[in-house]
């Protein structure tokens, strides 16, 4: 006799290896450069009530929980008695997909025997949606280009060619984005034959059973994990950077007995900027934050998220409602995990990393808009830097490391090869590691111009410029990033666009990471190695840690 | 003769002029000197044969030395060279954390530290155009630095050297002036491509085992050339061909992986002499499980892979490499993978393995966690009295013990069904690997044959080809000492791959040509030293993708010079290819092409002709024993065969065991046997067993 727990693991094991599978097909087929370098992309397996059974582990983490929530929606907004096979249902409502217009969710119904078993559904980041263009610059959702509400895309196998076309016409890469599209379909149908060649295989006719078991041992497992924290409430506010004023983040975590919640009340208004966070893609990175250090083994799905809620105000700036603008929400999202451990680290003060730089350093480069007629090269660059992680309980941080996000940093030699761009320097730099028992990540020195004479245009959109990583228990702080144009020592706000003449060079510094525990409980051995490394100055050093080098 | 030095043994192969196996052996390999090990194998195979040293004409040697020198952190004190502004190419890589949610992730170690990360001042362009000339008074201060690390060996990568390598010469120049015993590697010599980060860890890899390769090629060559050897020694290459000692001192890091190269190698070799053109290779021993796609009887190659991971299975812990190589999926399921249940009650094979030392359970050498052998054992798949030439005594009811245990216990098992769900579990993952490995490639397992070997291949394959929804599996001969095998059936080859951005619609052809012209002369100079006379085959390739894609395509481009009026004819191969891949093109998208190959190669080792095939008849079973049925799920009796004694055309209904000295090939009860007029175990699965 076959045992049975066996043999619905192994086939929780396949699923798994599915939606990796859905996953990869996707990022190849992928046009935009943040779905390849960052592999911004989701692909889940549910049940026929919509509960998420599993998701490829991909690049960031934007679409934990998101996607899960995502398709509960979609699968309960059309009858199952209206599906046929062959029909995909759409959307890029950030409210409902994930937190901006160009992430696309698709949902694709899997029959089996004529009765619908379960949903595949994938995500990808679109490059172009029309509007301003992906940037904060929006005042509403109606700025930021083409919204599409849930509709069938796909109809027994027929693409809805109104639908596709209109998404091409509201866009300035349009064959990109019927790329990706087509990508995204593509991954949906081999999701769902998939699984429905693993049924025939394990001569199961529904996923009842393997849906209760996948569910069951993860909420289990993660409710074990939640059973061995202290319980309470623990409160945090993080203070950021925002668009044109500083804007505090409030949050306040409750362990309970069989589930955690985190309520935003308190937190500060949305702005008049595209930098506001509609609470899925908030809870998607605070979730996130959680899980990295409860119950991090036990794979994503309904029954190990299940436990983790995350709630807010309406009208906050972690709970946007529309028409809020909301292009750049990863900017103030990916804040979140700070503002979680902020309150986590009071119930667990030695598990929880101290404050890193968190904020990619994104670093959009456009030509000009007179490059057309100058006859000047026509390109566009989507360079992705990242400061020092905040030091670790036991460990220092990592020197230019993205967390919490997943993204892929650039080359000097391919990004040089492509475009008008002339690096000077790219180093870590020295002294921005957050002094402590554990020191903080460093960060990155960048210098940068136009290696032809053209101008550069750049859009930023970063944080920590006023607002460094702070240290923990005792820990200092990173240092904060610094953007300056030279000569001339021009300081740039961390938000807005700016124009690098030719002959100018970009200065561009990201955020180093807090340090954990009291400078001077940093031993020796440390100290004089990060010394003879470079990534701490003698002088720097001597007053730091007080000891004679 | 071939001669592959492996982490646990070292296999010997010795060949006639028919291309026929007239020897074989598996010794202990003897990791202090490993060319000890070599030399009792070879003895022990011109022994059997009859033969002596004068009659070698040809020697063919793969080792894992350079590996382990790697993982071991066993080479030379190493310092990097980059250019001014750029200390900091390794530290900060591409910024990524190889594991998501590991809060106390330590990112892998890249052999050099900062403190040994020098800079010289000059800067060439993407296009090779010099910005600023190589700071020659800069040099005196880096000798003086060197010095003070005393550093044995340097690695040296400035921007943009694989499109202007002038300033990488000229420092070399310099330094050797100075220190004229400082081991140099250049970057734009060991990989000519693009991406500073990439090219540095190869250039510092390479540097670091040089001396110690160096030094092991020339004791090796010494030792048996004293016993009488007169024909070159070539070595095997993680690339699947075969280059000179020189080659080999001078370019260590292309060594690397090169025995589970050679397996590959062998698979296609047989795909060849069959006529399929669709394959996967199998490859399981002891510790890991190696697959290969082979299509067109060409192994699936790439241009990457990772060294000494920080985890050794996940992608990205590691120290990529840019090399040619053969592309191989390895996960760690192998013989000795040790089973075990984690907190949610999940049943888990691998990746940690107990290798050879203490081993399975059923060893007896003191491991008492249950592996993957261990559950073979109680599944009846092994014979306890020919274990490993019957040279190893093994204990079923210590397997058992384990099984029940370590497995049994925690999930209510009986110690069979314990065994059955750890054959469940890693059967799985490996048809899995083999299923992701297939689609990141953008191609299917289905309609593939499953070519298995290795000391477990032949026991899992059936298990494993009805999980990947493969139909047909084929065992060659002498499976379990596969890799060796394979050496000898491989060209000399040198591969060149280098960057240079193009876009196809304005493609200057005369630049390519000339471009492509060095890359040639540049191979063929390696190659004609290991394959002096003969004529030569090349082989070139653009890799090409759509402006704004990450994931490049490798397409075939014609051997010879190309003209405008050709590049027509690349686009609709590129589309070809897209579009099989994809299902559909992207019609107006400009196509950019980053990277080209050039190989040059010899003329492998001639087929044997094919016998004529031999009526088919059904097998008599020299004994029967009790299997738990891996489709019934219920104990059964399965036929035991000895394959020594199946003649070409015999066939064997499943369950069965056919065994031979190295290896058990397991029949399962849907597939059925049949022996060809080489020698090969056909395992064909049967149509109705597949509802």
């Amino acid at each position: 006799m076959i045992q049975s727990d066996t043999r619905l693991q192994v086939m929780w094991n396949r699923l798994l290896a599915v939606v990796e599978e859905q996953g990869q097909a996707l990022i190849r087929a992928a046009f935009s450069p943040i779905v390849r370098e960052c592999g911004d992309i989701s692909a889940g397996i549910f049940d026929a009530q919509g509960r998420m059974l599993t998701q490829a582990v991909t690049g960031t983490p934007g679409h934990i929980n998101t996607m899960a929530e995502a398709a509960k929606t979609l699968s309960a907004q059309f009858a199952q008695s209206e599906m046929e096979p062959g029909d995909i249902y759409m959307t890029n409502d950030p409210w409902i997909a994930s937190g901006h217009l160009n992430d696309f969710l698709l949902m694709m119904p899997v029959f089996y025997r004529g009765t619908v078993i379960g949903y595949t559904a994938c995500t990808s980041h679109l490059v172009d949606l029309g509007g301003l263009g992906m940037g904060p610059e929006g005042s509403d959702i109606y700025d930021e280009g083409l919204l599409i509400p849930p509709c069938k895309l796909v109809s027994k196998g027929e693409v809805n060619a109104l639908l596709l076309e209109i998404v091409k016409a509201n866009s300035r890469e349009p064959i990109g984005n019927e790329g990706d599209i087509y990508a995204l379909i593509a991954c949906c149908e081999a999701g769902s034959l998939r699984l429905t060649q693993m049924m025939q295989e394990f001569g199961i006719t529904d996923l009842h059973a393997l849906s209760d078991y996948i569910i069951q041992t993860s909420r289990r497992g993660t409710l074990e994990a939640i059973a061995d924290l202290p319980k309470g409430t623990w409160h945090h506010v993080l203070k950021v950077d925002g668009y044109d004023e500083e804007i505090e983040l409030h949050a306040a975590l409750t362990i309970a007995e069989d589930h955690l919640l985190l309520d935003f009340d308190g937190t500060a208004a949305c702005v008049g900027k595209g930098i506001n966070v509609p609470l899925n893609y908030a809870t998607a990175y605070s979730v996130f934050a959680l899980r990295c250090i409860i119950g991090a083994d036990i794979p994503n799905n309904a029954g190990s998220l299940d436990p983790f809620r995350v709630t807010g105000p309406e009208g906050c700036i972690l709970n946007a409602q529309s028409p809020a603008p909301v292009a750049m929400r990863h900017t103030l999202g990916q804040m979140t995990p700070d503002l979680v451990y902020g309150c986590l680290s009071q119930a667990l003060p030695d598990k929880v990393p101290a404050e890193g730089a968190s904020c990619m350093y994104d670093l959009p480069l456009r030509h000009a808009p007179e490059a057309v007629d100058r006859g000047d090269d026509l390109f566009a660059l989507e360079l992705v830097f990242n400061g020092g992680t905040g030091a670790r309980p036991r460990l220092d941080g990592l020197s230019a490391t993205a967390f919490p996000s997943g993204v892929w940093g650039s080359q000097v030699e391919t990004t040089e090869a492509v475009a008008p761009v002339l690096f000077h320097r790219r180093e870590l730099k020295t002294d921005s590691g957050g002094a402590g028992r554990f020191r903080g990540g460093l960060g990155q020195h960048i210098e940068l111009s136009a290696s032809k004479d053209q101008d550069l245009m750049l859009f930023l959109s970063v944080e920590r410029i006023k607002n460094p990583a702070q240290g923990r228990d005792g820990g200092q702080d990173g240092a904060p990033g610094r953007i300056t144009v030279q000569p001339g020592d021009r300081s740039l706000p961390g938000k807005g666009e700016v124009r690098i003449r030719s002959g100018e060079t970009l200065i561009f510094e990201t955020p180093g990471g807090g340090g954990f525990g009291l400078p001077d409980e940093r031993s020796p051995e440390a100290v004089h190695n990060d010394i003879r490394s470079g990534l701490v100055s003698s002088d720097a050093a001597q007053s730091l840690y007080g000891k004679k080098i | 003769m071939a001669i592959d030095i492996g982490g646990t043994f070292t296999d010997t192969v010795l060949l006639n002029r028919d291309s026929q196996i007239v020897a074989t052996t598996k010794t202990p390999t003897t990791a202090k000197r490993p060319a000890l090990g070599a030399l009792a194998g070879a003895t022990h195979v011109l022994e059997t044969a009859g033969t002596d040293w004068q009659k070698v004409s040809g020697f063919i040697h793969g080792t894992t030395l350079a590996t382990n020198a790697l993982i071991e952190r066993r080479g030379a004190a190493t310092a990097t060279i980059t250019t001014r502004g750029f200390r900091d190419i390794l530290e900060i890589a591409y910024e990524r954390r190889y594991s998501q949610y590991a809060i106390d992730l330590v990112k892998p170690d890249l052999i050099v530290p900062r403190t040994h990360s020098l800079t010289i001042g000059g800067r060439m362009d993407a296009n090779g155009q010099e910005l600023e000339a190589l700071d020659e008074t800069g040099i005196a201060l880096l000798v003086a630095e060197l010095k003070a690390l005393e550093v044995e060996a340097v690695a040296v990568c400035l921007l943009h050297s694989y499109a202007n390598p002038a300033h990488e010469l000229k420092l070399r120049d310099l330094l050797t002036r100075h220190m004229p015993d400082l081991v140099i590697s250049l970057s734009h010599e060991v990989s000519p491509e693009a991406r500073e980060f990439d090219r540095l860890c190869t250039t510092i890899a390479n540097a670091y085992v040089q001396p110690l390769m160096a030094g092991y090629l020339q004791d090796f060559e010494a030792r048996f050339r004293q016993l009488g050897l007169a024909c070159p020694i070539l070595m095997m290459t993680a690339g699947g061909g075969m280059t000179t000692l020189e080659t080999a001192s001078r370019l260590p890091i292309r060594l690397v992986e090169s025995g589970p190269a050679g397996g590959a190698v062998l698979a296609a070799r047989i795909a060849e002499a069959t006529g399929e053109k669709n394959v996967l290779s199998f490859d399981m021993g002891g510790t890991t499980a190696k697959l290969c796609l082979i299509d067109d009887f060409r192994p699936q190659t790439a241009r990457k892979f990772e060294i000494s991971r920080a985890e050794r299975y996940i992608r990205g812990s590691g120290m990529p490499v840019r090399i040619p190589v053969i592309e191989m999926i390895e996960i760690g399921a192998g013989g000795g993978s040790i089973a075990s249940v984690d907190r949610l009650g999940r049943l888990q094979v691998g990746p940690h393995s107990a290798g050879s030392d203490p081993g399975p359970a059923a060893f007896g050498k003191g491991g008492d966690k249950p592996t993957v052998t261990d559950s073979d054992l109680t599944l009846g798949l092994i014979e306890p009295g020919r274990f490993a030439e019957g040279r190893l005594q093994v204990d079923p009811d210590a397997a058992q013990r384990a099984l029940a245990k370590d497995i049994g216990g925690p999930l209510g098992l009986q110690s069979d069904q314990a065994a059955f769900a750890v054959s469940e579990i890693v059967d799985e993952s490996m048809a899995s690997a083999g299923r992701m490995h297939a689609v990141e490639s953008g191609k299917d397992l289905s309609n593939r044959v499953m070519i298995a070997f290795g000391g477990n291949g032949p026991l899992h394959a059936t298990r494993v080809a009805r999980r990947a929804q493969m139909r047909r599996v084929l065992i060659p001969r002498d499976p379990g000492v596969g890799s060796a095998v394979g050496f000898l059936f491989a060209p000399v080859s040198y591969e060149v791959i280098r960057s240079r951005y193009a876009q196809l619609d304005t493609l200057d052809i005369d630049g390519l040509n000339q471009f492509f012209a060095s890359m040639q002369a540049e191979a063929e100079q390696v190659v004609r030293a290991g394959a002096p006379d003969g004529p030569l085959l090349q082989r070139r390739v653009a890799y090409m993708r759509y402006h704004g894609q990450g994931h490049e395509i490798e397409i075939r481009l014609p051997d010879r010079e190309l003209t405008t009026s050709e590049i027509g004819a690349l686009k609709a191969a590129f589309e070809t290819e897209y579009s099989r891949q994809f299902s559909r093109i992207v019609p107006d998208m400009t196509i950019e092409v980053l990277n080209w190959g050039m190989s040059v190669y010899s003329h492998a080792p001639a087929q044997a002709p094919q016998s004529e095939t031999q009526n088919s008849h059904p097998a008599v079973p020299t004994g029967r024993r009790e299997i738990l049925c891996d489709v019934s799920g219920e104990w059964r009796a399965a036929g035991v065969f000895n394959r020594p004694d199946l003649p070409p055309g015999a066939t064997v209904n499943g369950p069965a065991l056919i065994v031979e000295a190295q290896t058990t090939t397991f029949v399962s009860a849907d597939f059925s046997a049949a022996v060809d007029g080489q020698g090969n175990i056909w395992l064909t699965r049967h149509e109705e067993a597949q509802k």
